[in-house]
């Protein structure tokens, strides 16, 4: 495909934050998480045919670009649900019980780590240490940390990501 | 200098020197992974850890990673230190949590940098229990298979696919132990140097397909030195056979040529030697026209009363050796014999030679290509006709990273820093071509023009240079650059067609060197021989020569397919008038079956002999084994001929005789075959051969089992260094250009090069890697341009309507032997022109589509690109069996029922 076919792939606002980020950058390719972000902001995901669409307006090769994104575990080229709960897996979490807390977490949700729910409310991941162990056991449900995690909460916690 | 101590013997090595190369230089065994000689070190794997030690007092010293330090004066190092064993023992273990006890089934088994590295830490009992990950693998095309589970994560693979070679499509994905390295999604790797994936994989994971799929383990090839027939470069290859087939090349370092990497026109181009195509019979054609196969007496009868006709032509090839040219040029006479090139690649290919000759410039070793600071490419499309150059600009174009990494003390082997720093820092590459080109990507400028408009821009940066002052931009860069380089290089070659841009650039070169600077000057040609062809003497014009067999005359064609060399309406004369035909050729052509009498010759496999590369290196490839069937060398077919016709004077018994004459026949150059070569009577150590075959070679009496249990004698070999069997040496590490294949205990992968280096990518030791026949210049001659001319004459074009027909080369399906290997066959494309938006649209013609012209052959499908100027029409050459394209404008037609031809697949090319 050439250019002209693949930079209509991305929308004009999409376009227009990139190359704002790459105003401010040395060269294009600099702007690649951004702009892998910025796509992922919009469209919840990056499909492969959108990362063919940045990396064309990036100038660089898509596996050059797939290399920087699948680097990234909260880069997403797969889709996912409406909200994505990354749960802890590192030390401090596993010690205070995130073992256990993730079976049931699979058993409530229905699904399995890297599944989605079937209407789409909910992907689970495991992700590294958030950075709060004096509250583990912890997940990050989008942008929210949530901290001292029990299984008891977890309805509760779910509300509001409907 | 600096001294240095590894369990405490003293080496001295140039201060600063990669730690693990210097420890290498010194033949040492030190494991590692992802350091490259060629490709410096990023310390990702952890394999090369040594022990360094504060002083001689220091009883404890620290764990360092070789290949991440550099060599100071006075340094102590332990590569034998118990912890640093312990600590590269377990690096292999992680290494192997994932990694596949597959050995008995991998390709890489029993030639694997992981398998030796593996024996060598002496990890032998493995303690991991766990599940391996595993991937679902790609389809990469004809020529790469994929098998990801072998992966140990070293990057070697990315790092020379797309920082070395500049490809854009294998990446590495993911992080951590789930690193997948591939493509985005399955598909034929682009670049033309992912053959060298299979040799740069320490493990199993990139693999040679075709040879997959009839499949020999190394230590049961029979090698021998040789070299790649399919372009001017002739890189060094080793070549393998068993059962009588040629299994693979791979490639055989070369310290002023390859090195370390080979392109896949001549990887996976050598299959022709084993193709359907191939000419493996006698046979002289009876009165009905029919052939009769297989009666070799008959057909030599025959050639003997053909020969006796009063009037004899012979035609040479510039894809034969030396010595068929010379043996078929010693039997018709000087004044009968023709070259056997194109008159138009004759009068360039001359032109070529005399610039070279007369001129006095530079001309570069690759090696050389590789340290020029400016590069300038005129008319010629380099990565399509000689692809090693290519790769070596590419690098050319990095020096500018070093000097900065030199002025920021940054070590030059530290690959990730010296990159990340230059960032997207280029030396200056321009590119004036008929067609966009691989090249491009990293030029500072390029430009798109017929062979008269590139005349006529590297006229005006001759005379910007000499103080005229133009205004093209790309003119006034390129003059400005050039002036301000300190190693310039001029690119050009033959494949255009037109002397004048020859003589444009050597006008080039000629005014910087009124400037004080000294230009190196590189002239592709067109074919393996094509500069041996022009050393040898003037000879006939084709067509001369074809007119007088159309009259009558009784000819010798050698390995020539006329067909592409001349307007067929001329060679069908020729063919079809009365005038009688001995053809030797090494496929079946269109020539070949209008012969009288076909003598199958021998390939570059099936022989000895020598080829002459574009800097007029010749260079001896060894007979790997010996041909089957009626298979013979040309030149012993025509020494058999001569001696039936009682001509002493042309005929030989062995191929250092006829080497010896042809040297000595070689007009003003004084070269002896042992310049060039070990020649037959060469011995390691003064007494043994060198074995063709690996001392562990088995199945010798198997491998013939259902014809006979009883083993074969060996043949025995009176016209090589090499034995048939395993009996002699295997590779000496004294016995240079005559090594059949890289090994030395312990290393068995290919890895095992640097022990038969002087130092780490050094000469070759006792390398005699071919004689220069043009001695290159120590200092320009002053005098030498008043007995040369370069001036450009203003081509007169015809004024008629239509497009401009210009060539363009096709690295896969445009060269002559490697289009009919099966793997090329299904990489190249069908026959196609490359025309501009405007002329399609005028024509009616859609990408795709096909058209066709009364002036050329067969049908072409339409590529459109706005590279191409308007009003021409850029013909794919080769791919229809044809390499000449018309001299004057075409006209083109809407062809309705062309068919595209299909990727993969492998309908041969050139058959009628
Ligand atoms: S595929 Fe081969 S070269 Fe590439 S990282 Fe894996 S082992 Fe290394
Ligand atoms: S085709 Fe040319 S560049 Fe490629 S391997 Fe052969 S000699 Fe080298
Ligand atoms: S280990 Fe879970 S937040 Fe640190
Ligand atoms: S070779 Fe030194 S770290 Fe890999």
């Amino acid at each position: 495909m050439s250019e002209v076919e693949l930079i209509p792939m991305l929308s004009q606002e999409e376009v227009a934050e990139i190359e704002a980020e790459i105003s401010h950058l040395p060269d294009r390719e600099s702007a690649a998480i951004d702009a892998l972000m910025i796509v992922q902001k919009h469209r919840g995901w990056v499909s492969d045919e959108s990362l063919s669409a940045i990396a064309n307006l990036l100038g660089m090769s898509s596996a050059e670009l797939d290399g920087v994104a699948t680097f990234y575990n909260l880069i997403y080229r797969q889709p996912v649900g409406r909200h994505v709960i990354s749960m802890c897996d590192s030390v401090s979490c596993y010690v205070m019980g995130a073992d256990g807390l993730a079976k049931d977490l699979e058993t409530k949700l229905g699904i399995r780590f890297g599944e989605t729910t079937a209407d789409d409310r909910f992907t689970l991941l495991p992700i590294v240490c958030l950075g709060a162990c004096d509250k583990a056991p912890t997940m990050q449900i989008d942008e929210d940390l949530i901290e001292n995690v029990s299984v008891e909460k977890l309805d509760e916690i779910f509300e509001k990501y409907t | 200098m600096a001294t240095f101590t590894v369990d405490g013997k003293q080496y001295e090595v140039e201060a600063g020197t990669n730690l693990l190369q210097a420890i290498l230089s010194q033949s040492l065994d030190l494991p590692y992974f992802c350091w490259h000689p060629a490709m410096g070190s990023v310390g990702a794997c952890r394999q090369c850890a040594v022990i360094q030690y504060q002083d001689a007092e220091d009883e404890r010293g620290r764990l360092t990673m070789a290949c991440m330090t550099d060599v100071q004066d006075g340094m102590i190092v332990s590569v034998e230190a118990a912890h640093a064993k312990d600590f590269r023992a377990s690096v292999i273990e992680w290494l192997m949590e994932n990694h596949p006890h597959d050995c008995p089934v991998c390709e890489e088994g029993g030639e694997c940098h992981l398998q030796d590295m593996t024996v060598m830490t002496g990890h032998s009992v493995r303690r991991y229990r766990d599940k391996k990950r595993t991937w679902e693998n790609q389809d990469l095309g004809p020529f790469i298979g994929h098998e990801m589970n072998r992966c140990i994560t070293c990057y070697r693979c990315v790092r020379f696919y797309q920082d070395y070679a500049g490809g854009k499509d294998l990446g590495a994905f993911g992080s951590r132990s789930r690193m997948f390295f591939g493509r985005v999604e399955d598909g034929v790797l682009e670049s033309e140097f992912a053959g060298n994936l299979v040799e740069v994989c320490p493990t199993g994971v990139f693999t040679d397909k075709p040879f997959s799929q009839h499949y020999t383990r190394k230590w049961d090839l029979q090698s021998a030195a040789s070299v790649c027939p399919g372009c001017s470069v002739g890189c060094n290859t080793f070549a393998s056979e068993r059962y009588g087939v040629l299994k693979r090349l791979h490639n055989r370092y070369h310290n002023d040529l390859n090195k370390y990497f080979i392109c896949d026109r001549g990887r996976f181009g050598s299959h022709f030697v084993n193709s359907q195509q191939r000419v493996r019979h006698a046979a002289v054609k009876a009165n009905d026209g029919v052939f009769e196969y297989g009666d070799v007496n008959a057909a030599l009868d025959r050639a003997v009363e053909i020969l006796k006709h009063e009037d004899v032509v012979g035609i040479g090839s510039p894809r034969a050796s030396m010595e068929a040219n010379y043996a078929l040029r010693q039997l018709v006479g000087e004044e009968n014999f023709c070259r056997g090139l194109s008159d138009s690649e004759r009068i360039v290919t001359d032109q070529a030679c005399s610039i070279l000759m007369k001129g006095g410039f530079k001309v570069p070793t690759v090696t050389e290509v590789e340290a020029a600071d400016v590069v300038v490419v005129i008319g010629e499309d380099i990565s399509n006709t000689a692809p090693r150059i290519a790769l070596a600009i590419r690098q050319a174009t990095r020096n500018v990273s070093f000097e900065m990494a030199e002025s920021a003390n940054i070590p030059l082997w530290q690959d990730a820093g010296v990159r990340g720093h230059a960032q997207h820092q280029r030396n200056a590459l321009y590119v004036a071509t008929s067609n966009s080109t691989r090249l491009d990507d990293i030029a500072e400028a390029t430009v798109n023009a017929l062979s008269d408009g590139i005349t006529q821009i590297a006229s005006q940066i001759a005379g910007q240079i000499s103080g005229e002052s133009h205004e093209n931009t790309f003119v006034t860069s390129v003059a400005e650059a050039l002036l301000a380089a300190e190693r310039p290089l001029l690119v050009t070659g033959t494949s255009l067609r037109d002397p004048n841009v020859l003589n444009a650039t050597a006008a080039i070169a000629w005014a910087l060197r009124a400037k004080e600077k000294e230009p190196a000057m590189l002239i592709a040609g067109s074919e393996v021989n094509t500069f041996n062809t022009v050393v040898t003497c003037e000879g006939l014009t084709l067509n001369s020569a074809l007119t007088r067999i159309a009259d009558g005359a009784s000819a010798v064609i050698l390995e020539n397919d006329l067909y592409r060399r001349a307007q067929s309406d001329s060679v069908d004369r020729a063919l079809e008038g009365d005038g009688e035909v001995v053809a030797l050729d090494v496929v079946e052509s269109e020539t070949l079956v209008k012969a009288n009498v076909v003598l199958p010759a021998a390939s570059y496999a099936e022989q000895t002999g020598t080829f002459v590369n574009y800097e007029t290196r010749a260079q001896r490839f060894y007979q790997v084994f010996q041909p089957q069937d009626d298979i013979q060398p040309a030149w012993r077919w025509l020494s058999k001929i001569a001696s039936r016709l009682g001509r002493t004077d042309a005929s030989w018994t062995t191929v250092d005789e006829v080497s010896r004459s042809a040297l000595a026949a070689l007009p003003g150059i004084d070269a002896s075959l042992e310049e060039l070569a070990p020649t037959k009577d060469f011995r390691i150590e003064g007494e043994h051969r060198v074995a063709r075959q690996t001392h562990r070679y088995s199945g010798r009496t198997a491998m013939n089992a259902d014809v006979s249990v009883h083993e074969p004698k060996a043949p025995v070999d009176d016209e090589t260094p090499y034995s048939y069997s395993m009996e002699g040496q295997n590779p000496g590490d004294q016995s240079g250009s005559v090594i059949p294949y890289s090994w030395t205990p312990g290393w068995n992968s290919n890895q095992s090069i640097f022990k038969f280096q002087a130092e780490v990518s050094g000469d070759l030791l006792g390398q005699s890697g071919g004689k220069r026949l043009f001695a290159v210049p120590s200092e320009p001659d002053a005098e030498v341009d008043k007995e040369f001319d370069f001036s450009v004459t203003q081509p007169t074009r015809p004024a008629a309507d239509g497009l401009v027909p210009f060539p363009i080369h096709d690295v896969f399906g445009s060269d002559e032997l490697s289009a009919q290997s099966w793997p090329v066959a299904q990489r190249a494309k069908g026959p196609y022109v490359l025309i501009h938006p405007d002329d399609a649209a005028v024509l009616s013609a859609s990408a795709g589509s096909g058209v066709r012209s009364d002036a050329l052959v067969g049908s072409f499908e339409v590529v459109i690109d706005d590279c191409v100027q308007s009003g021409s029409v850029g013909i794919a050459v080769g791919l229809n069996g044809r390499v000449e394209i018309p001299d004057r404008t075409i006209a083109l037609v809407v062809d309705p029922d062309f068919e595209p031809r299909q990727l993969g697949d492998a309908r041969v090319i050139a058959k009628s």
